[in-house]
């Protein structure tokens, strides 16, 4: 072979190895989507019963449960217009409390609660889901605040 | 009144910026050497009022002048001085200043180390980096001013972020500035050689050395942010694929690529075009991380639009650095075609593999990043992308890449027949065959296929890197500082895929509840809470609880996680109890309060963690001794020598 023969294998090895690859790629690409719906859309059932997704928006005063000494918690997930119940066993973030922006991530179960698997808060006390926002401005709410970019840093229990 | 001393100086900054782009494009172009003087002047001139500025800020701080907004808003009096002269880059005014003093400090660093280059070389390096730097001032003034004034003054500042009263997290910033702002250094040397229409293995050779201390930077920077967020984010996950990370570790890949791919220029003087491209990519990749993080569109696009004028600066300032930069290639590029040949098995093909492979994956995590983003922007959706997806993504090419390793280090240029290291290198991978599945399984047990893998392949990199240096040492050759770095920094790389891959496949995590006095088992450990205590700092107040550690009935450690309010605003913050050992940490973390006196507590069993920051600062050791090689400075050794260091050398 050529030395030029000899590179233009090389390099089709090359292309067909980096081909195989982002396509095994793309396929996990496809699979780790995670769609984001309102807690209207959730009540609506507008939402996959076949794979996780995430439910964004405020968590309502007062609707905090929990048993004495138990890691079970509920609570009630609002965008203003629908209300979504939520329940999530493990320790939640330092910045989760009633009154607060969060986004859980899990699937509906049967009797249409919201299983969490994983509960986000912004390391912001201002901190609204954009959608809840959007909500919020359309009704004219002066609850809506700029989100402050000093911190995006974002704190997770899983 | 200091406070208008450093907007005056960030003025002044901003101004020698022009004459120092000016003078040295223009007066390299025209050839005119006194032109080309005037630059240095600049240079220094430059560093020196951004200096200033800076610590015009740090003072502001310093002194608690809540009369400065940026102060205002970011510290306060009962804040630890420690952490007011860290809060100067809390935010984002704060870090920009810093980004510019950086800026400044490695201009000038190039500046005064370049007496090798040519009058020419130099300048236009410089004058492409006055023009980066004014850019930066210019965002500054326009759109960011930290000297802003708050009248009346605010009685008290609003507190640094709590997350960010931390000492890694104090160094972290900087470190990672100054590896994203070395990446300018490489770009600047590339659109230099471009204008200048040469390109030769010379050339790499004075780049190099930059690009491996902005490599080193960018990794002790994303190594520490790994480390903080490890500790201080409470939930004992060293990264979590989160766009901010992305944004750090993007630029990093490409730099890697880069300091391989200039190898190959230096050495072979191949892939001269593709070595441009990196430079180009690995600073735009900067701005674009950087841009991302601070313009808050990974928040949401539309805090994006809450202040569209730095938004619309950075687009417009990223599009022309790029533009540029990538028309200046299409139009120059064509000249550095590179005549030499090479087999496809030696040492270029491995170093072929090496980039692509690092190109590939750094590609599809801009993907992952990006993708979301994308369609938030167009209104067509809100998604996130989840970390198994960049997981996978990431292992895809960094398995090959980790195999090709060994052999790649060992490869001769031209072409390979690997005569004198065959045997050794498959005597290596037999030991670490056998070592990689025995320990794992007994020490640890059944866990998966790729973690004998990743083990296997850690043990094999970290003796094949082993060979050359101590090949050397017995036969008491000496050893380049390139060589030397190498082997350092491919044997950390090592220590990291050991470390990340046990931790990743044997840690044990549990959340549960715990009250005074009760037990648990975890991972072969019994924790016992013994009590809650009240803490109060100046800062804060906190409920510290104490956990005895015990082993077959031996105590092993003592933790005292934290659950912390900060006073000034109020938000909690957990301080994880840590128990480190070479290899394992046992982790303890307060959730809340349950009622009936017990805590939510969150437990893990970590082991081999700590070899993941361990293997990144060795591969940075690496970086910094391959860097001091003295091929790099031989001509400035040769001048050293000449009138003015013999003046300084006589006996004083």
């Amino acid at each position: 072979m050529t030395p030029r023969r000899r590179r233009m294998v090389l390099v089709g090895l090359i292309l067909l190895g980096v081909g195989g690859a982002v396509a095994l790629a793309l396929t996990a690409f496809q699979d780790n989507l995670l769609y984001y719906y309102t807690p209207t859309q959730v009540a609506a059932g507008e939402v996959p019963n076949d794979r996780l997704f995430r439910v964004g928006g405020m968590v309502t005063e007062g609707s905090f449960r929990r048993e004495p000494g138990s890691l079970e918690a509920q609570f009630v997930l609002t965008d203003y217009e629908s209300n979504v119940t939520v329940s999530y066993t493990g320790v939640l973030p330092d910045l989760f409390r009633e009154g607060q922006g969060i986004i859980a991530r899990g699937r509906v179960a049967r009797d249409g609660r919201f299983i969490a698997e994983e509960v986000l808060a912004k390391h912001d006390e201002n901190y609204m889901p954009p959608d809840v926002a959007d909500t919020l401005r359309k009704q004219g709410d002066k609850r809506v605040t700029t989100p402050i970019a000093t911190s995006t840093v974002e704190s997770g229990a899983e | 009144m200091i406070a208008e001393l450093g907007h005056f100086a960030l003025i002044l900054a901003f101004c020698l910026t022009l004459p120092q782009a000016f003078f040295g494009l223009v007066g390299a172009h025209a050839r005119k050497p006194h032109w080309m003087r005037v630059t240095n002047g600049a240079v220094a001139g430059h560093f020196v009022f951004a200096a200033v500025a800076f610590a015009c800020l740090a003072y502001a701080f310093y002194v608690n002048d809540f009369s400065v907004l940026y102060v205002a808003q970011n510290s306060n009096s009962a804040l630890p001085t420690f952490y007011r002269f860290a809060a100067v880059w809390g935010a984002h005014e704060g870090s920009l200043v810093l980004w510019l003093f950086m800026q400044a400090a490695w201009t000038l660093s190039v500046a005064g180390f370049s007496r090798n280059m040519p009058q020419g070389m130099t300048s236009r390096v410089l004058g492409v980096l006055g023009v980066i730097s004014a850019g930066f001032a210019l965002f500054i003034l326009t759109t960011s001013n930290p000297f802003e004034r708050l009248w009346p003054a605010a009685v008290d500042g609003r507190d640094l972020n709590p997350l960010l009263q931390d000492p890694a997290l104090a160094v972290h910033p900087p470190m990672l500035y100054a590896g994203y702002v070395g990446m300018s250094v490489p770009f600047a040397f590339a659109v230099a050689a471009m204008l200048e229409g040469k390109l030769d293995s010379i050339w790499a050779r004075w780049v190099r050395p930059w690009a491996n201390i902005a490599w080193m930077f960018l990794t002790i920077g994303i190594a520490l942010g790994s480390w903080w967020a490890y500790y201080e984010l409470g939930w004992g996950g060293w990264w979590f694929w989160d766009p901010v990370e992305n944004a750090s570790f993007m630029p990093w890949l490409i730099a890697t690529a880069l300091i391989h791919s200039l190898a190959v220029t230096e050495k072979r003087g191949l892939f001269k075009s593709w070595t441009l491209l990196l430079s180009i990519t690995g600073f735009s990749l900067s701005l674009l991380g950087t841009f991302l993080v601070r313009s808050g569109i990974i928040e949401s696009v539309h805090a994006f639009a809450s202040d569209p004028s730095r938004g619309l600066f950075i687009l417009v300032f990223l599009g022309l650095c790029i533009g540029v930069a990538l028309g200046l290639y299409a139009w120059r590029a064509p000249r550095f075609r590179s005549q030499a040949g090479f087999a496809p098995i030696s040492r270029e093909s491995f170093l072929l593999f090496n980039n692509v492979l690092l190109v590939a994956a750094t590609g599809l995590i801009l993907l992952g990043t990006l993708y979301p983003m994308f369609l938030d922007a167009f209104g067509l959706g809100k998604i996130s992308v989840g970390p198994p997806y960049f997981t996978v993504a990431f292992l895809i090419p960094m398995l090959p890449l980790a195999f090709l390793l060994a052999p790649g280090m060992h490869a001769s240029w031209k072409r390979a027949t690997f005569e004198r290291t065959k045997r050794l290198l498959l005597t290596l991978f037999a030991i670490a065959l056998v070592l990689g599945i025995a320990i794992p399984l007994v020490v640890y047990g059944w866990h998966s296929v790729l973690t004998l893998v990743g083990v296997i392949v850690a043990l094999w990199i970290a003796f094949s890197s082993l060979i050359e240096p101590l090949q050397r040492l017995r036969k008491r050759q000496s050893l380049s500082a390139s060589v030397l770095g190498m082997s350092i920094a491919h044997f950390g790389l090592a220590l990291f895929i050991l470390g990340a891959t046990i931790v990743e496949s044997h840690k044990e995590e549990a959340d549960l509840s715990l009250a005074p006095g009760q037990s648990t088992e975890h991972a072969g450990f019994v924790f016992t809470m013994n009590s809650l205590r009240e803490v109060e700092c100046p800062n804060y107040r906190a409920i510290e609880s104490e956990i005895v550690i015990t082993r077959d009935g031996e105590r092993v450690a003592m933790l005292h996680p934290q659950k912390r309010i900060y006073r000034v605003q109020q938000n909690p913050m957990t301080e994880a109890g840590i128990a480190g050992a070479w290899n394992r940490d046992l982790f303890a973390a307060m959730g809340e309060p349950l009622g009936n006196g017990a805590w939510s507590l969150r437990l893990q069993y970590k082991p081999m963690v700590r070899f993941i920051w361990l293997g990144a600062f060795v591969v940075a050791l690496g970086g910094l001794i391959a860097a001091c090689d003295r091929r790099y400075r031989q001509r400035v050794a040769a001048e050293a020598t000449s009138p003015a260091a013999a003046a300084d050398a006589k006996p004083a």
